[in-house]
């Protein structure tokens, strides 16, 4: 297993109890979706992968190492084999593109090497390398808030995968992109996760979107893991636990009739 | 639909914009007693036109006597307070925005540990307390006359300023911007280089100009209690009455606060 996690409580300040006990493990490779309604707990789940939330109790073992176990500069250390894709992008806005996506490798390099932008030669390499598979090699140079939000979260996961992570940790990667883009984007990361075996495990709000592009999907609800198979698994009875009572079968047919659309495209 | 038909004209006619004071008692009570207040503040005034008029007449003849500027009898003495001005403008604002930017992030709530956050608001509220003459008193007592002490006065002064307006930046930033590049293995202060800097620059830039612009009114001001730059040359030249070269001494205050006040406006709208 590349990732493990047993035990994951996390408890806010606040009091509010966002992910209760929580067992899960990914295997290397594998992409997996992580589904529920808003506020069951899938962007502290991630953020506790690597520390950004400090989980309360439980552990995360990453490839052998204990994450949750670590001081601040081991910390740092095993951050730089997650890499993480944001919701609305989490650009630097004012910095450049290439910028942003060097910003990847800001846990490889020492401060002032940082400050003065002298990455090693084979990084800059690297990322036009990446710029270009996505797409993006004319525009380096450009502020990231001059871009377009599709080209935005390209720009996000190649920062992301400038880290050379073996897992990516993506947090609603589409939940401000149009339809089409967000398919684009779901495709994109999915294709790059199997060209490098990465494994990833991406929260996102759009049921067809995650069973289109994910063979495993896990149901979180209320911090707690209530559903956890393929997507052909998924169905009204499955989704119903989840969310909650609603009209379901409209969704799965959503589904389907995309991905016909699909196939005749 | 529902049994009881629901009349939206009679409700749109009761309706009234929110008044800012809820309470209608508490309101008029409130309004009444600013009314009052004025009217008894206006009628406890007590105006000696007489007086007025004669100091109208005098005030006239003193300003008179501003005229013609004379920027030639005392020209090196000018130069020489307007130099030392300039000097210590520069020097303490550098000096001022070095020192308020490890305070500033101090200040900021989002970076710095509790202990760390109260001594540098501690700092900045000491700065921000007392107004820069009562500072360069106290500089001058402790430092002697001349511009050292107005530079001192200047420099702790401009931390306090810089340094909770940008506390204040810092807080108010992008916190997803932070958090990728923390997410990305980044020490501390490759954060701090990368995840928060971008996000204040324009306005720590903006800023600074803006405070030079500040330093130079005020260390014209600081020359009046013995700390130096043109404000002493200003100072002289009243007690030996010599308005002509006063005037001179205002005329070119006020030429430089004026372009100041411009390239430091226009510096603010470039780094937008």
């Amino acid at each position: 297993m590349l990732l493990t996690i047993s035990g994951l409580t996390k408890r806010y300040p606040t009091g509010d109890l966002a992910l209760k006990d929580v067992d899960l493990a990914v295997p290397k490779g594998q992409v997996m979706a992580l589904i529920g309604p808003s506020g069951a707990g899938k962007s502290t789940l991630i953020r506790c992968v690597n520390r950004l939330v400090e989980p309360t109790a439980g552990s995360v073992v990453l490839d052998g190492i204990e994450v949750t176990g670590l001081g601040a500069a081991a910390l740092r250390r095993a951050r730089r084999r997650m890499g993480m894709i944001f919701q609305e992008y989490a650009l630097v806005e004012r910095l450049t593109v290439m910028e942003n996506v060097l910003s990847g490798r800001l846990g490889y390099v020492g401060f002032w090497a940082s400050w003065f932008r002298r990455f090693p030669r084979k990084d800059v390499e690297e990322a036009f390398r990446l710029l270009h598979r996505v797409g993006l090699a004319h525009m380096v140079d450009k502020r990231a808030d001059a871009l377009s939000g599709g080209q935005r979260q390209r720009v996000g996961i190649v920062r992301a995968l400038m880290q050379e992570p073996q897992l990516l940790l993506v947090d609603e990667p589409t939940a401000s992109l149009d339809p089409k883009t967000s398919r684009q984007i779901m495709r994109l990361i999915v294709e790059l996760c199997e060209e490098r075996g990465l494994a990833a495990i991406i929260n996102i709000h759009d049921v067809a979107l995650a069973q289109q592009f994910a063979r495993r999907i896990v149901g979180l609800r209320a911090g707690q893991i209530v559903f956890d198979g393929s997507a052909a698994e998924l169905n009204a009875e499955v989704l119903t636990t989840i969310y909650g009572e609603e009209d379901w079968s409209r969704t799965i047919r959503a589904d389907e009739a995309d991905e016909e659309e699909a196939v005749a495209a | 639909m529902s049994a009881t038909a629901f009349d939206a004209a009679a409700a749109a006619r009761a309706w009234r914009p929110p008044p800012l004071i809820a309470s209608p008692l508490l309101r008029y009570a409130v309004y009444l007693g600013a009314l009052l207040y004025a009217v008894l503040a206006a009628a406890s005034i007590e105006v000696d036109w007489a007086r007025a008029s004669e100091g109208l007449e005098r005030a006239a003849r003193f300003v008179a006597g501003f005229f013609p500027p004379d920027f030639t009898t005392k020209r090196t003495d000018i130069l020489e307070g307007l130099l030392e001005s300039l000097t210590m403008t520069v020097v303490s604002t550098a000096a001022g925005v070095a020192l308020s930017i490890p305070v500033a992030v101090g200040a900021a709530r989002n970076l710095a540990p509790m202990p760390v956050y109260l001594l540098c608001r501690g700092i900045i509220a000491l700065s921000r307390t007392f107004q820069e003459v009562i500072i360069a008193i106290v500089f001058v007592a402790m430092v002697g006359f001349g511009p050292l002490a107005g530079m001192l006065t200047l420099t702790f002064a401009t931390i306090g300023f810089m340094a909770k307006l940008i506390a204040e930046d810092i807080e108010d930033i992008a916190e997803e911007q932070a958090e990728a590049v923390r997410a990305t293995g980044a020490s501390w202060f490759q954060l701090l280089a990368w995840g928060i800097l971008p996000q204040v620059k324009p306005r720590l830039i903006g800023l600074s100009a803006y405070r030079l612009d500040i330093n130079f009114r005020e260390s014209a001001v600081l020359g009046l209690v013995g700390a130096g730059g043109i404000g002493d040359t200003l100072n002289t030249a009243f007690d030996r009455y010599e308005f002509d070269t006063a005037a001179a001494v205002l005329v070119v205050i006020i030429a430089i606060v004026l372009a100041a006040e411009y390239s430091s406006s226009w510096i603010r709208r470039k780094v937008q």
